[in-house]
């Protein structure tokens, strides 16, 4: 038996009752750590109360409330059954919407492609490296709606765009809000500023994993920037490709905060998410928005699936 | 021993005073003296700190041992909806009317006397009555009409109100001739688009809401939906607003109507205090902001359409209901609240504010809606809802200027021919 002199009675007890086997140096056998196990469970409590709570239970009545017509208020909620579904799938709004998404599509991968080229760029020696990339970065970390305000001005007739464009001479500018045919794109356009920053980080830290000795190989081979490019970067950076890539669909498929900011939806720019918020809270339709969310969801975990099988995650990798 | 129980104490002490500490304990007050502490939450965010606190102050000297909190909220509609969901929405509160129907205030609101009782001292009761019995006492009234810049239509010419939708327009095209946009239609913030709905009942008369859910088409003409509307898209089709609706601005249309770059907006009346301030701090003269009736004159003259702004109702969980009760009195009585803001005072016997002096001089008629059929409130919300034509609220008439500025495809026929069968489709709906 150990005594330990000065210690907690907790201590000792542990100490007293757990004998400690020899620290002798026994390959994948760590030393028995002190303290139960349950405490690292009592860590979670508080985190996985709030999971549960604040998301896990919230979801599943929305599959409840999915299957009901209920409308935010009456105090019991009827069951429709899969009324809701049918619904959405026979409106005709249900199209505007998804047409819409198709231009955050091609915004995301614009965005890919842009967050590519400059981390690619700024992965090597270049002045000023640093200041780009924090001039890259730093629309991620402004508020999303003061984003969508300041454009709001940047775009107006008048404003600081065409400013900027009569400047060099182009005096005819169509109204970039007001024009159903461009207001998407420029709302992608918003976006794509405003989400690029953070896709630029996750490239750029992936290619600064790559052993610069790779390089000075493919120098030797005479090798240009091109073929360095397409046979060193991209294959080491496919795994983290392939997530940008997947959450890129599912940010363009559910965009929301610059259209709500900046149109509220408004003059043909609404989105898929626009749409649910506006059933459930200004028609009070909570029922069907709680469809519109789950069929979302579906989307989504559809995209991904493909995605899986297409990018399949490599066993024991090399990165 | 181990100490491990007693941490395990502890953190149990302490996770269950977190939690109960929701729970509130003490009698209810319900009907006796007012005392104690209530809390009233409030769409005036801009008021909360100064005004609102010496409301509180001089009501705590009249009923000493009361307290009155504040909570204001932000986005007050979304976020007392919310509330009215669980048990903990203050103990005064404005009722949230653009989603709350009336069929469901007795879940959430104490009756405060049958409307006919009210109607005595009070304008407005039978807009938060249902079934007879009233569950809020209004704030503040509004008239409908159009803020203008006084200069800007003199100098085009005009000095009576037009009495026709045609004089009206032909009133803005000689506006639009000399430099200024005649009208400002408020489309990005979208609210002042739900304000034109209080124009129901101008034409058609206080049994309008009766009328309209009765029938298939209320957007044909000679119904007040089809005026309304159709003034608006008029409007925008001719020409004579903003070039581009997207982008406007509500803080910024007090300025410019200030300053005669825009030179009419349809609103309520409450928004003629706000313009005249604006007015006064761009420089001009107060005056230069008049307020004029809606061009559907009668051989009676004008009529303006009076409507309720938000209504103070007690909390059905409220645990101190005596001196929530005791505080909408004194809100409503003694406050001088609706004449603060320029608007028409809810008790009867209070004079006209001094916003409405052209209404005066011009001989207007005030109409107030009749009540709804007993039963029956809540059925003009179900069949909007249904059709999702936000009658209240902005949506749908963006989409019409939309069509009216050529954005969207179609034409004023068109529209309303879509609106009337979604409207008749919802009826139907609703109706059984």
């Amino acid at each position: 038996m150990v005594t330990v002199q000065g210690a907690s009675p907790a201590t000792r007890a542990v100490v007293t009752n757990h004998p400690r086997p020899p620290r002798t140096l026994r390959p994948g056998r760590p030393p028995k750590a002190t303290g139960s196990r349950v405490t690292p469970w009592l860590f979670l409590v508080v985190p996985l109360a709030f999971l549960i709570v604040l998301t896990y239970v919230p979801v599943a009545n929305m599959f409840w409330y999915s299957l009901t017509s209920w409308d935010g208020l009456e105090p019991e909620q009827e069951f429709v059954g899969i009324d809701n579904f049918v619904q959405i799938f026979t409106k005709p709004e249900i199209f505007q919407v998804f047409f819409v998404s198709l231009y955050y599509l091609v915004g995301a991968v614009a965005q890919l492609v842009l967050a590519l080229y400059l981390a690619t760029l700024l992965s090597f020696r270049t002045r000023f490296k640093n200041l780009f990339k924090g001039v890259i970065f730093f629309p991620y970390l402004i508020n999303g709606v003061a984003i969508g305000l300041v454009f709001l001005y940047f775009l107006r007739p008048g404003g600081t765009l065409d400013a900027l464009l009569a400047a060099v001479g182009v005096q005819d500018t169509p109204q970039w809000l007001g024009d159903p045919s461009f207001v998407n794109a420029s709302l992608a356009a918003t976006s794509v500023w405003r989400y690029m920053g953070l896709n630029f980080v996750l490239f750029l830290g992936a290619i600064q994993s790559v052993p610069s000795e790779q390089y000075e190989a493919a120098d030797l081979d005479g090798a240009n920037s091109w073929h360095k490019f397409r046979f060193i970067i991209l294959p080491s950076i496919r795994r983290i490709l392939g997530l940008s890539f997947i959450l890129a669909i599912a940010g363009a498929l559910s965009a929301f905060e610059m259209p709500y900011v900046m149109t509220g939806g408004a003059n043909g720019s609404e989105t898929f998410v626009i749409q649910t918020v506006n059933t459930a809270f200004k028609f009070s339709k909570v029922g069907l928005a709680s469809a519109m969310a789950v069929v979302l969801l579906l989307i989504v975990l559809i995209i991904t699936f493909v995605q899986r099988r297409v990018f399949p995650d490599e066993k024991g990798g090399e990165s | 021993m181990s100490r491990r129980p007693i941490i395990g104490l502890a953190a149990t002490a302490a996770a269950a005073a977190l939690v109960l500490s929701g729970c509130s304990g003490g009698a209810a007050n319900d009907d006796g003296d007012p005392s104690g502490e209530i809390t009233v939450l409030t769409n005036r965010t801009d008021l909360v700190d100064t005004t609102f606190k010496d409301y509180a102050t001089e009501f705590e000297k009249q009923y000493p041992g009361t307290t009155v909190k504040f909570e204001a909220l932000t986005d007050y509609e979304g976020d007392a909806k919310i509330r009215l969901n669980s048990k903990d929405y203050g103990d005064v509160l404005l009722i949230p009317s653009s989603n709350v129907t009336k069929d469901q205030y007795a879940n959430f609101f104490e009756p405060l006397g049958s409307t006919d009782e009210q109607s005595k001292t009070y304008r407005f009761a039978n807009e938060a009555s249902f079934d007879g019995t009233a569950y809020g006492v209004s704030t503040f009234g509004s008239a409908m009409g159009y803020v203008f810049n006084r200069d800007v239509w003199t100098k085009a010419g005009i000095t009576e109100p037009p009495a026709t939708e045609e004089e009206y327009l032909a009133a803005l095209e000689k506006i639009k001739a000399n430099g200024s946009i005649p009208y400002y239609t408020n489309y990005k913030d979208g609210w002042p688009l739900a304000t034109l709905e209080g124009n129901l009942g101008a034409v058609q008369g206080p049994k309008v809401r009766t009328e309209m859910i009765a029938t298939d088409s209320p957007w044909t003409e000679g119904n007040d939906q089809y005026n309304i509307d159709g003034l608006l898209f008029d409007t925008v089709a001719a020409g004579l607003s903003e070039p581009d609706p997207t982008t406007t601005n509500w803080e910024e249309s007090k300025n410019l109507l200030a300053s005669g770059e825009i030179s009419s907006m349809v609103l309520g009346s409450w928004a003629v205090s706000q313009m005249q301030d604006a007015a006064e701090k761009a420089g001009e003269s107060r005056d230069v902001i008049g307020f004029w009736p809606m061009p559907w004159k009668t051989d009676d003259g004008f009529t303006s359409v009076t409507a309720s702004d938000k209504f103070l109702a007690v909390s059905k969980y409220s645990k101190n209901k005596a001196t929530a009760k005791a505080w909408i009195d004194w809100f409503t009585n003694e406050s001088g609240f609706a004449a603060s803001q320029g608007a028409i005072s809810p008790v009867i016997s209070d004079p006209a504010p001094d916003t409405l002096a052209d209404f005066s001089d011009l001989g207007v008629t005030y109409l107030e809606l009749a009540p709804d059929p007993v039963g029956k409130e809540a059925v003009i919300n179900d069949i909007a809802n249904a059709a999702e034509i936000d009658l209240f609220g902005n949506t749908y008439r963006q989409k019409l200027i939309d069509i009216a500025r050529g954005a969207a495809d179609g034409d004023k026929e068109s529209a309303f021919a879509d609106l009337n069968e979604r409207w008749a489709a919802a009826r139907a709906d609703v109706a059984e």
